[in-house]
Parts: C-alpha cells; structure tokens; sequence
C-alpha cells in the first residue's frame, strides 16, 4: 500500500474517533452545561431528609435546570443533611425560595425545587435558604397510610 | 491411592507455579516494551502503518455491531420502559448502557479477537519464520521495531473504536426509538442529555476503554512473542490471546467500575 | 589472506539446562578470510555454536572472541555494535514477508545508515546483482522459489559488507542447482568481500568442495577438524561413516535399547 493512501486511512480514522468522542461528551453527555454557567453562586440549605438526592443532580425551578447539587455534607450539629447548590449567576432568587426535594416521575431520579418567594432581598454567594422540604420517602408515607387507617379503625 | 492423591495436588501446584511463572513473564515483557518505545514516538510512521491494519481495517466490525448492539437496545428499551409510561427514557437507558458499558466492553472483546489475535498471529509467524532473530542479527531490535509499534497501535485504536462504537449505538438506538417506533425526537435527546453525565459516564467510559486497549494489546503481543515457534505453537497462542483477552476485560471491567461508579 | 584471527573459541561449554550438555570442551581458531564448514550430525550442537557466536546465547563457561572481544560480556549495545559487522543467513532466510526484495536488502541501510535513497538504491541494485537478482528488486518474498528466497537473505546479509559471516544450514532443502549456485556464491563472496565464514551443515559434498577447513562435531565435542583432502582420506572410523554417509559404524543404526529377544518376550519361551 502506498504511504500516501495509509496515512489518508489513518488521518481518517484519528478524525472519526475523535469525532466520536467530541459527539459523546457534547451531544451525549452534557459537557456544554457542564461548565456553559461558568460563573456560578453557592448557596446551601439544611434538608431533614435528602432521600435519594446525589451530588450533579439538577436544580430546578418551574421545571427549567438553573444550576446543580454541589456537596452533600452531614451536620453533627443540627442533624441533618447540608446540601451545597451551585446557582448559575443569570438566575436570582429572592430571600424567603423555597427548596424542596422532588422526584421526576414515580421511579425517576430526585433534583431539588426552587419556589421563589417574594422577598426584596436576593440570595447571594454562601448564604442559607431557610424554608425546606424533605424528600418524600416512600417507607415513611406508606407508614403514615397505615397508621392513619388503624386510628380510623379505633373509632369503630 | 494416597499417590493418586499426592501426583493430583502436585498437578494443581505445578499449574500454579507454571501461571504465576507465566504471569511473572509476562509483566516483564510489558515493561520491556514500554522500556523500548522510544523508537514508536521518533519514528511515528511505524505506528502509523500499524494504525491501519489495526484501526482502520476494524472499523467496519466496529461500526456495523455498533449500530446493532444500539439497535436492539432501543427495541428491549422501548419494550420494558413503555410497561411503565417512560419510553421517552429509552434514550437514556440506550446512551448509558453504551457509554458506560457495552461500548468499551464490547469493542474491546470485538478488538481482541479481531485485531489482537491479528497481532498474535503476525508476530508469532515472524518469529516462527526466523525474521524476528534476524532482524535481532541484523542489529535492530525486534521489540523496538516490531512489538512496540504494534502495542501502541493497539492502545491509541482502542479507544477510538469504542468511542465510534458508542456513538453508532446511540444512532442505531435512535433509529428504533425514534423513526421507527416514533418515540418523541425532543424527549430521547433531552432526556439522554440530562441524564448522561461527562465525567461520571464519558469521562469512565473512556478511561475504561483506555486500560481495555493496554490489557489488549500488551497480551496479544506478549502471546505472539512467547509462542512455541512452529505453526501449532502460533495457534495456540492466538486462541490463549482471545481467551485470556476476554476474560482479562471483564474482570478489569468490574473492578473499574467498582472503583469508578461505588467508589470503593 | 591474512593469517590474523578472528573468531576464538575456547574450552567453550553449552548446556540448557544441568542435565543436557550441549556442547563440552569445544576450541577452535578461525583466521580472517577463511570459509570454515562446522558440520555434525543433527543434534550434534552445531546450530548452538552458530548462535553463541552470534550472542544469541550465552556459555556455560569458556568464551568466543571475535576480533579480540568477548561475546558473552558485551552489553546490548556493543553486542549490537558487533552485530553490525556480522551477518547471518538464516536456515529458511528469515525475510521479512510484508517488505519487497528491494526493501529486504535495504533494510538494514535504511535503520543503521543516513544513506541518501539514491545511494541505497544503487547500494540494494549492487549487492543483488551480486547474487544474480537485480531483475527481481521488484517482486514480494511470497513470490520467490526456495533458492531465490535464499539468495535475497544473502544479499540482506552482506548489505554492510559484513566481516564475519554466518551460515546455518544454506543447503537444506535446495534443488541440485540452486544448491551449488549457493555453494559457489558463498565462497565467492567470501574472497571477494574478504570476510569470514562460518557454514553450519550436514551436506557433505558440496560443503567439501568449497571449504577451507572443517571441524566435525559429534555429541557435543570436536571429533575430528582439518582440511577438506585430510577429511576425505582420515582412516578414523566416525569420520570415515560422516564423509561416506554408511548406515552402521561408530554411530550405530540401532538406538541404544535392550536386547531385541527380550523386547520381543521371546527369553522365556526359549530359555
């Protein structure tokens, strides 16, 4: 085979490979939203119970992704879960947000929700929310099911 | 009877003593190779060559199970995932399965028995026919020149390959899915997108397939250069390449993931 | 001829492992220019004294100099310098099979020399007029007959003009003429190129008519060594079989075993 030929595979295949590659960590994955809010605020809140809540799960607000789960941390002192948000900087949310952990669906992955309040005052770098809501937790509600139809039973 | 005893537990004490033996070889000859690579990196056209007749020349396999593993994906996907109202997920399930797993694990068992048990063969035909020690008479060393070349081919392809792999699955995924089926075009992408992350599932992915074409290329040329030197003696080495390939990347497949996704 | 020595092998021993010696006690002195036949039974060690010349394996004791150097106490790299000078033609020529004939010979040119191509190519064209193949620079190894093949290997060898050279087996499996233009070839180039060269064989003929010395080797030691017309007349009984090809005589037509009778379970019946 001639030199010119083999190189003009192999510059070929080295393209479509790379190619490939580019397409999996930019169509794929998704490398562009990864670091597109390069500018990003922290700012974190304390959840009784995160559920299922993993660090890179999105942040949503009206269903629309503004940022993701940095750090999720244990507080010895309060006893619970710290979850650490990065916010991107386009999105401002006022004082009293309110955070919430949901679930996409009945068996989707959880992310966590921002209502926001009315307050003049917007969230800033390391600032705390104060209003949270635990991740419902399947165990727990079908409990509270149980027992509230037992102390129905009661009554008769 | 207490003989038949003691010649067995001699027979499983030989076996051991003759793999780990093997296995000492073995990571000897890997060092060698990497101690004489130099010549790959000066003389990059050595490698290049070798680029063809190991990459280009597996991309039609590559691409065609690529487009079928990703096919049949999408079709048990959507199968299972529409039992629960979620086959706009298929995408996701298609894209992870591939990304994380089948695309660097299948590409590799396909890259062993096609391209590694090429390179068994090649190099245990030269030494079989003399060329490797009259190249080591004429003065130039076979490891350098011939095994070198080929072990770094074999490393740079395999990647490649799996990434191609991927990406044809995740099209092949989408044809199903999508055109034929007629799941919703926006939701298969988003959902995949939202839910396939870079550096937990592309980042591994690759970095799995990376080891894949190290364990790969290291055993195929470690078996062409260790064969007995006689047509019987290449053939077992090519089957020892493929068996040994194989079951070297799924083994290093789990403990990978272990480390990658458990964090053990 | 210059009477300097070249190749000196002394009290050399071979064994691959404690139990198989492979060659004991062997000397010899080879001197510059001389075409020297080592010939030997097969398994007689002949082909491992081929290789230890080379540095393909090292002594169980005792040395090989060549031109003054110990062989086995050379690094890689001065044993690879060494090399250089030596060449080696290989039982089968060893060719490359994905090269052309052209790119066999220019191998070694092309990996040990900053040659310019032209001058490569005038260098391949000479050395393979040499051995009668100028015409056929063009074609594949798969391409050649056995006794061309050969002579291309030989024509790789003497690329950079070697002064030592190797021969292990040259004659095996050649039709009568490609043998003898092998023959004539090697000790021809041999003169003209001034070198040593050592043949490694079991053709007793051919290697007869060409050689200037001959060592015989039987079961790992020197037998017998002169000139081809002392070999032919030597009244030593093993000498007298190799040359002559007998069946019986000192190397007996029977593996040792025990007596056939009782092999046979006849020494019951009969005693």
């Amino acid at each position: 085979m001639q030199r010119a030929t083999l190189d003009l595979w192999v510059g070929l295949f080295v393209i479509t490979g790379i190619g490939a590659l580019l397409v999996l960590s930019l169509k794929i994955g998704n490398l562009e939203t990864y670091h597109s809010g390069g500018d990003t605020y922290v700012i974190s809140g304390n959840f009784e119970n995160i559920g299922g809540l993993k660090v890179r799960a999105p942040v949503k607000s009206s269903g629309v992704v503004v940022g993701r789960v940095a750090d999720i941390q244990f507080s010895t002192k309060t006893y619970d879960a710290i979850v650490t948000l990065n916010i991107e900087n386009r999105y401002q949310f006022p004082k009293d947000t309110f955070a919430s952990i949901l679930t996409a669906g009945l068996l989707g992955e959880q992310y966590v929700g921002l209502d926001a309040g009315g307050d003049e005052v917007m969230l800033e770098e390391g600032d705390t929310i104060m209003r949270t809501n635990s991740a419902v937790v399947l165990e727990e509600m079908i409990g509270r099911f149980l027992f509230d139809k037992a102390s129905e039973n009661d009554d008769f | 009877m207490s003989k038949h005893i003691i010649s067995a537990i001699q027979g499983v004490g030989h076996r051991t003593l003759e793999g780990i033996r093997r296995l000492g070889r073995a990571t000897l000859y890997f060092l060698l190779v990497l101690w004489k690579s130099g010549t790959s990196l000066k003389r990059f056209g050595l490698v290049v060559r070798e680029l063809y007749y190991f990459g280009v020349l597996s991309l039609i396999i590559i691409v065609v199970s690529g487009l079928f593993v990703g096919m049949v994906l999408g079709l048990q996907g959507y199968e299972t995932l529409q039992k629960y109202g979620s086959e706009t997920a298929v995408g996701t399930m298609v894209a992870l399965s591939l990304v994380r797993e089948l695309g660097p694990v299948v590409a590799a068992l396909l890259f062993a028995s096609s391209a590694g048990s090429a390179m068994t063969v090649e190099i245990g035909l030269m030494k079989a026919t003399e060329q490797l020690a009259a190249m080591d008479m004429m003065a130039v060393d076979p490891v350098a020149r011939v095994v070198a070349p080929r072990f770094w081919a074999g490393v740079i392809s395999m990647p490649l390959l799996a990434a191609i792999f991927s990406v044809m699955g995740v099209f092949g995924g989408y044809l199903v899915a999508v055109v034929f089926i007629g799941v919703d075009d926006g939701s298969f992408w988003s959902q995949m997108q939202s839910n396939v992350d870079f550096r937990v599932d592309i980042l591994n992915g690759f970095i799995k397939s990376c080891f894949f074409g190290i364990a790969v290329s290291a055993i195929a040329v470690f078996e062409g250069h260790d064969s007995l030197p006689t047509a019987e003696g290449v053939s077992v080495a090519t089957t020892r390449t493929v068996v040994t390939s194989s079951l070297v990347i799924l083994g290093l497949d789990f403990i990978l993931t272990a480390f990658m996704f458990r964090g053990l | 001829m210059t009477s300097e020595t070249l190749v000196e092998i002394s009290d050399l021993n071979f064994a691959y492992d404690d139990k198989r010696a492979i060659l004991k006690g062997v000397n010899m002195t080879m001197k510059r220019g001389q075409l020297i036949a080592i010939m030997g039974g097969s398994g007689s060690g002949k082909t491992t004294l081929l290789k230890l010349i080379g540095g393909a394996a090292k002594p169980s004791s005792g040395y090989i100099k060549v031109s003054g150097q110990i062989i086995h106490a050379l690094g890689h790299n001065a044993l690879y310098a060494m090399r250089r000078k030596m060449g080696k033609l290989f039982q089968f020529g060893g060719l490359f099979t994905d090269l052309s004939v052209f790119d066999n010979v220019a191998f070694q040119m092309r990996e040990h020399t900053d040659l310019p191509e032209s001058m490569i190519r005038d260098l391949v064209l000479m050395k393979l007029h040499a051995v009668g193949l100028r015409g056929a620079h063009h074609l594949m190894p798969a391409e050649l007959s056995g006794g061309m093949a050969r002579r291309v290997a030989l024509a790789r060898s003497i690329a950079l003009d070697p002064m030592l050279m190797l021969f292990d087996e040259p004659f095996t499996g050649l039709d009568p003429i490609s043998l003898s233009v092998i023959g004539s070839l090697i000790r021809r180039l041999t003169d003209d190129l001034g070198m040593t060269s050592i043949i490694v064989t079991h053709d007793v003929q051919e290697t007869l008519s060409i050689v200037d010395y001959v060592y015989l080797i039987s079961n790992g030691v020197i037998a017998a060594h002169g000139s081809p017309d002392e070999m032919k007349s030597s009244e030593k009984p093993f000498v007298h079989q190799f040359i002559h090809g007998e069946v019986d005589g000192p190397v007996p037509f029977h593996y040792p075993a025990q007596a056939y009778r009782q092999d046979l379970g006849l020494e019951d019946i009969f005693v």
